[in-house]
């Protein structure tokens, strides 16, 4: 990653009808950057993501993709992109998707029949390649959609929800295969709601809420910057009420997940303390007990919720 | 890039989306059934039992063929792909809006050129002859490219259902047809029947085929390729420029 910025959004608004769906937002991508972009539904993401690819123009600001104004024929050649709700032609094969679009990028035939055998084999798709798209299960079509995007070898990379509803393999290989050209020096550009995978993939995420952005910065960085949210997982042998644990000393919240319970406070020490006599009184025998440190999940919590109070 | 290579670059494309387009949709079962089947019947119901010649009905019925197929498909394939979402893919690839309304365009055009045929060796079979063939090919290319044109007019509202753009399409089609010299010959209409008849493309299309097989046109051939060449310009300059604010509004 170096230093210069391939992606430049200044002061972008777009409003669809009176509905302010991005406000004013400014921020850079820097070359080779793997960049997060994180929000509810409805924040904002995919609108900004479809002002930078030239599907939408924005009511007032300007984005820079290396140089070449966002949604111009040059900067759509440097793009690659993988839409949110996209598809490939289900009447026509995996291969005749591929080959549609290296023509659509002006790609020699030669080098697009390398480059697309390249790609499904990278995702796993070689030997279905000419079987009609219609017979793809949901992933393999991602996976397409995916070497779709890539079939021009671009440098920046737009990705909309790639892993959404996909299988553990698919979404797998998807990561692996962002991770993969990250490396190589593609810059990514990503929107998700999985905050396990923008924490693995990113240098950096942008939280965006009602088309606001509340903060950019590195995952670790985020998580660090809501240090008063950490928290202790426990559960226990029997079922409890969650509004007993509410009720004790330095506990700020509980949360119930799954058969267990995870309390946050300022102080995970006098959490535990708290837990273990709170288990004794009631003779409860614990069967798991951790100190958890605040995830980007956390991160992203305490900050869209945070938005949601200040209005 | 320069303006020249970039436009060159854009053609190409649009030769891409225009092969794509016939490799999908001009395939399908509708496009027969609406395109050249329906016309034939349509024609049939309105001509069997009257006295006319073959070279009346010959030149009718392309002139309607040719209307029926190049505008049977532009409408929707817009609405088609904004319904199973690949056109958001294709307005994110260096295309402009414009490139692909002209490769939908241009799909449309060359299905209605090469389906036109049909009536036209079934009528050579029958015996008729073309008096002048370069005029009568020239025509039939432009009135194709003209209603490819109009057709993709048709899916200007940002609607993502077919069914809807048909309907619009249908409002249209029907009453053209009926007006333009196709059933009752030009100079057998009624003055205010003529009148109306000159807002149609269809009209000087039939006109240019009856000149040319009938030997008997009603207006000059000269003003009648004006015409559709204008009627061409109209349609391609609404498509490019409405599609261009209207394309978004489907994603």
């Amino acid at each position: 990653m170096n230093n210069t910025a391939i992606i430049e959004i200044h002061n972008l608004t777009k409003y669809y009808g009176t509905l302010l769906a991005v406000n004013n937002i400014s921020f850079e991508v820097k070359e080779g950057e793997f960049f997060g972009f994180l929000g509810p539904n409805g924040a904002g993401k995919t609108t900004t993501i479809r002002i930078l690819t030239g599907i939408i123009k924005a009511d007032s600001g300007s984005a820079f993709i290396k140089g070449f104004s966002a949604g111009s024929i040059n900067a759509k050649q440097l793009s690659g992109v993988l839409p949110e709700m996209a598809n490939a032609y289900t009447d026509l094969s995996g291969w005749d998707n591929l080959i549609l679009m290296a023509d659509l990028y002006g790609i020699p035939a030669n080098k697009a029949k390398n480059r697309s055998e390249q790609l499904l084999e990278s995702l796993g798709l070689l030997e279905r390649k000419n079987s009609l798209v219609n017979t793809y299960s949901k992933g393999m079509k991602q996976r397409l959609i995916l070497s779709m995007a890539l079939i021009s070898d671009p440098l920046v990379i737009f990705l909309d929800e790639p892993t959404s509803g996909l299988d553990v393999q698919s979404a797998r290989m998807i990561n692996t295969m962002l991770r993969n050209l990250n490396d190589q020096g593609k810059t990514i550009f990503l929107t998700t709601h999985d905050m396990d995978e923008a924490n693995q993939l990113c240098d950096r995420v942008s939280i965006i809420n009602k088309g606001k952005i509340l903060a950019i910065d590195a995952p670790q960085k985020l998580r660090m910057a809501i240090s008063s949210r950490h928290s202790v997982e426990v559960s226990f042998s029997d079922l409890i009420s969650s509004e007993g644990l509410k009720q004790l000393p330095f506990v700020n919240e509980v949360r119930k997940t799954g058969d267990k319970y995870r309390l946050y406070g300022d102080s995970p020490g006098e959490l535990v303390t708290q837990i273990v006599n709170y288990s004794s009184t009631l003779g409860l025998h614990i069967i798991s007990l951790n100190i958890l440190s605040p995830s980007l999940e956390d991160a992203f919590v305490a900050l869209t919720e945070k938005e949601e109070h200040h209005v | 890039m320069s303006n020249i290579a970039l436009l060159g670059q854009q053609i190409r494309r649009a030769m891409v989306i225009a092969r794509k387009d016939i490799r999908i949709y001009y395939s399908k079962g509708p496009v027969i059934i609406f395109g050249v089947l329906f016309p034939v019947f349509l024609f049939l119901s309105f001509t069997i039992g009257r006295q006319m010649s073959v070279e009346f009905m010959i030149s009718g019925l392309l002139s309607m063929i040719l209307f029926f197929t190049a505008t049977s498909i532009s409408p929707i394939v817009v609405p088609w792909e904004a319904q199973a979402k690949t056109l958001e893919r294709l307005m994110s690839s260096p295309l402009r809006i414009e490139t692909i309304i002209a490769g939908d365009i241009l799909a449309s055009f060359a299905f209605g050129t090469a389906i036109v045929f049909v009536p036209v060796i079934i009528g050579i079979i029958m015996g008729i002859t073309i008096s002048n063939p370069v005029i009568f090919i020239l025509a039939m290319i432009l009135g194709s490219l003209c209603f490819a044109s109009l057709g993709n007019v048709f899916s200007i509202p940002p609607t993502n259902l077919p069914s809807t753009v048909n309907m619009i399409a249908a409002v249209v089609k029907f009453p053209v047809v009926f007006i333009s010299g196709i059933f009752i010959p030009l100079n057998e209409l009624p003055l205010w029947g003529q009148v109306i008849s000159y807002i149609s493309p269809l009209t000087y299309l039939t006109d240019i085929a009856r000149n040319c097989i009938q030997k008997q046109g009603y207006l000059p051939i000269a003003l009648d390729f004006a015409a559709i060449i204008a009627f061409t310009v109209i349609f391609l300059v609404v498509a490019m420029n409405l599609h261009s604010r209207t394309m978004p509004k489907r994603i």
